[in-house]
């Protein structure tokens, strides 16, 4: 069995009657990190809320290392870290006291020495004995971090880590999940952030208004529905294309001095290459050129620009 | 039965730790205010009023308020710690560690009213050894007493676990302690006989489950009550099992904490 989270059929109707979420058939593989991508009020938090036992599910069923979220609760959640969103700590504890609460809450044994590794990790072991309510933004995100691994998860959810983070604990954070990637501890991520996503996710699902609109490779996705453009900077400005050249469907600046060329891995479209000689046989030269992907982002808003 | 899917008291254990610890944290509201106020009750209504009150059922009236202190703090302090002590993570959002945890509904209950009963019951005491001071007290059935203090300490930490589960704001997590709670106690016989009053009220009075309490406390202590010990004995538990099937059905549920 190789996926460690196995959703099947999950819906979610609230009490006032919104359908958060529709039909939700999801594995995760063991040991990847996962990028759940989706507009805020997507459903993204609903999902991993219902998987940590938060939420309770409409119907369907969530298995975790084959464990079932509802028959089988305590196997299921003692696999399970999550960092919520929302910076939601006891304000009057201290680092060191919150910490090894979260440990015992989910039946570990006390280990100073690893929840003392944890917060050096975190760069909190400074702060061990500071209440959780003098600690700045970043150092309680790191806390909720320290709290969640505390008890050695098998899997980690982490629900927009870096919403309002700055640079260097991004980085840190990015560094922390692929060395827990390294122990073998599969990640999921929400986020708007699509950067984010592109700099660490094996895998990418986009979720919209309650559904699952893809899930695929990162890489394969990129290459699928991503695009590239090459912009040729000319010699000499031109008034207009070309007939010759219409095929291409180019684009030109407005002083006529650039050309963009915009084509895809997966459209019929003429390669470079033969812009290049037909560019050439009409005379037209260019001082230089440049091409570029389409970033994760832009295939994400493209893909729910095309959603009905 | 698979080792995981044992009891988990380590978290038992963590949650009653950090309720305790919040105690010892706030002393100065859960244990030197209590027994300021009480203090207070002494001297005005032991020594300045009581002076000039008659022994009731023999009973000096300093000494024969003791137990009726005892247990208006015991409720009120019974209900405000249990339903703070689940309202507040509630109110932070910090509720969702409590709720991704692999521990049952018994567990958390076993945490939270073992927290809040045993903090009211340590009051109950340091109330007791306070009114030492003040006036001579003697208690005859020891073994009731005990009894009679554990019994409201944890039913009445479930009620007030209830009503934190309950209460959606602040104001809420107050009022039934302020409008329904303190109203009872005071009129449930803390301060006089309920035999004192006029034929109707004391006809009213015994639908005050307080009085029952406070009645079946008094006696552990002077060996006199208002009604008689067998049936304060199962009106206590006949309160605590309310709150009992309250509870299983707030987690059959989800009720107001998995939505």
């Amino acid at each position: 069995m190789s996926s460690i989270i196995s959703i099947s059929g999950v819906t979610k109707t609230y009490a006032t009657g919104f359908k958060a979420l529709k039909e939700i058939n999801l594995d995760i593989e063991r040991g990847e990190i996962f990028a759940l991508l989706g507009p805020n009020g997507a459903g993204k938090t609903t999902l991993i809320s219902i998987v940590c036992g938060i939420v309770n599910r409409s119907s369907g069923s969530v298995t975790v290392d084959g464990h079932d979220i509802s028959r089988d609760y305590r196997a299921a959640r003692s696999l399970i870290g999550l960092v919520p969103q929302e910076l939601t700590i006891d304000a009057f504890e201290t680092v060191w006291a919150t910490v090894n609460y979260s440990r015992g809450l989910f039946g570990k044994a006390p280990n100073k020495a690893f929840v003392e590794k944890v917060l050096r990790d975190l760069s909190l072991w400074e702060k061990k004995d500071s209440k959780a309510i003098t600690l700045s933004g970043g150092m309680k995100r790191r806390l909720m971090i320290a709290k969640a691994l505390s008890h050695e998860p098998r899997v980690l959810f982490l629900d927009e880590p870096t919403a309002g983070v700055d640079v260097e604990l991004r980085q840190d954070m990015w560094a922390m999940v692929r060395r827990l990637r390294e122990d073998g501890v599969t990640i999921i991520l929400t986020t708007h952030y699509i950067e984010e996503a592109e700099a660490m996710a094996d895998r990418v699902g986009v979720i919209n208004k309650g559904e699952i609109i893809l899930v695929e490779d990162k890489a394969e996705l990129m290459r699928k529905l991503g695009r590239k453009q090459m912009r040729l900077e000319l010699r000499a400005p031109l008034a207009a294309i070309p007939d010759g050249l219409s095929r291409y469907a180019l684009e030109l600046s407005e002083d006529g001095s650039e050309l963009t060329y915009t084509y895809d891995n997966q459209s019929d479209r003429p390669g470079v290459a033969s812009l290049i000689r037909d560019l050439e046989a009409a005379g037209i030269q260019f001082r230089d050129l440049d091409t570029k992907n389409s970033s994760l982002e832009e295939i994400f808003v493209n893909l729910l620009r095309q959603e009905p | 039965m698979t080792l995981r899917a044992a009891p988990n008291f380590r978290a038992v254990w963590a949650i009653y730790r950090v309720e305790m610890a919040r105690a010892f944290r706030t002393v100065l509201q859960s244990i030197i205010s209590p027994v300021i106020s009480t203090s207070l009750y002494f001297v005005v209504f032991g020594s300045a009023i009581g002076s000039r009150i008659n022994e009731i059922d023999g009973i000096a009236y300093g000494a024969f308020i003791v137990p009726g202190l005892m247990m208006l703090s015991l409720l009120t302090q019974s209900i405000s710690n249990a339903s703070f002590a689940i309202y507040f993570p509630k109110f932070v959002g910090s509720i969702y560690e409590l709720l991704s945890a692999p521990v049952s509904y018994l567990e958390i209950i076993i945490a939270y009213v073992g927290g809040a009963a045993t903090k009211s019951i340590i009051l109950g005491l340091i109330i007791l050894a306070t009114a030492a001071l003040f006036v001579p007290l003697r208690i005859e059935h020891p073994f009731w007493m005990i009894a009679f203090l554990v019994l409201t300490a944890v039913t009445f930490s479930l009620f007030g676990f209830i009503i934190g589960i309950w209460a959606k704001t602040f104001e809420q997590l107050q009022l039934v302690p302020l409008l329904i709670v303190t109203p009872l106690t005071f009129l449930g016989g803390s301060f006089y006989s309920i035999h004192m009053l006029p034929g109707i009220w004391k006809t009213i009075t015994l639908f005050n489950p307080v009085v029952y309490l406070i009645s079946g406390f008094r006696w552990s202590f002077y060996g006199k009550a208002d009604v008689s010990v067998g049936v304060s004995l199962g009106m206590t538990l006949v309160f605590l099992a309310i709150c009992i099937a309250i509870v299983a059905w707030i987690f059959r549920t989800g009720y107001r904490l998995r939505n």
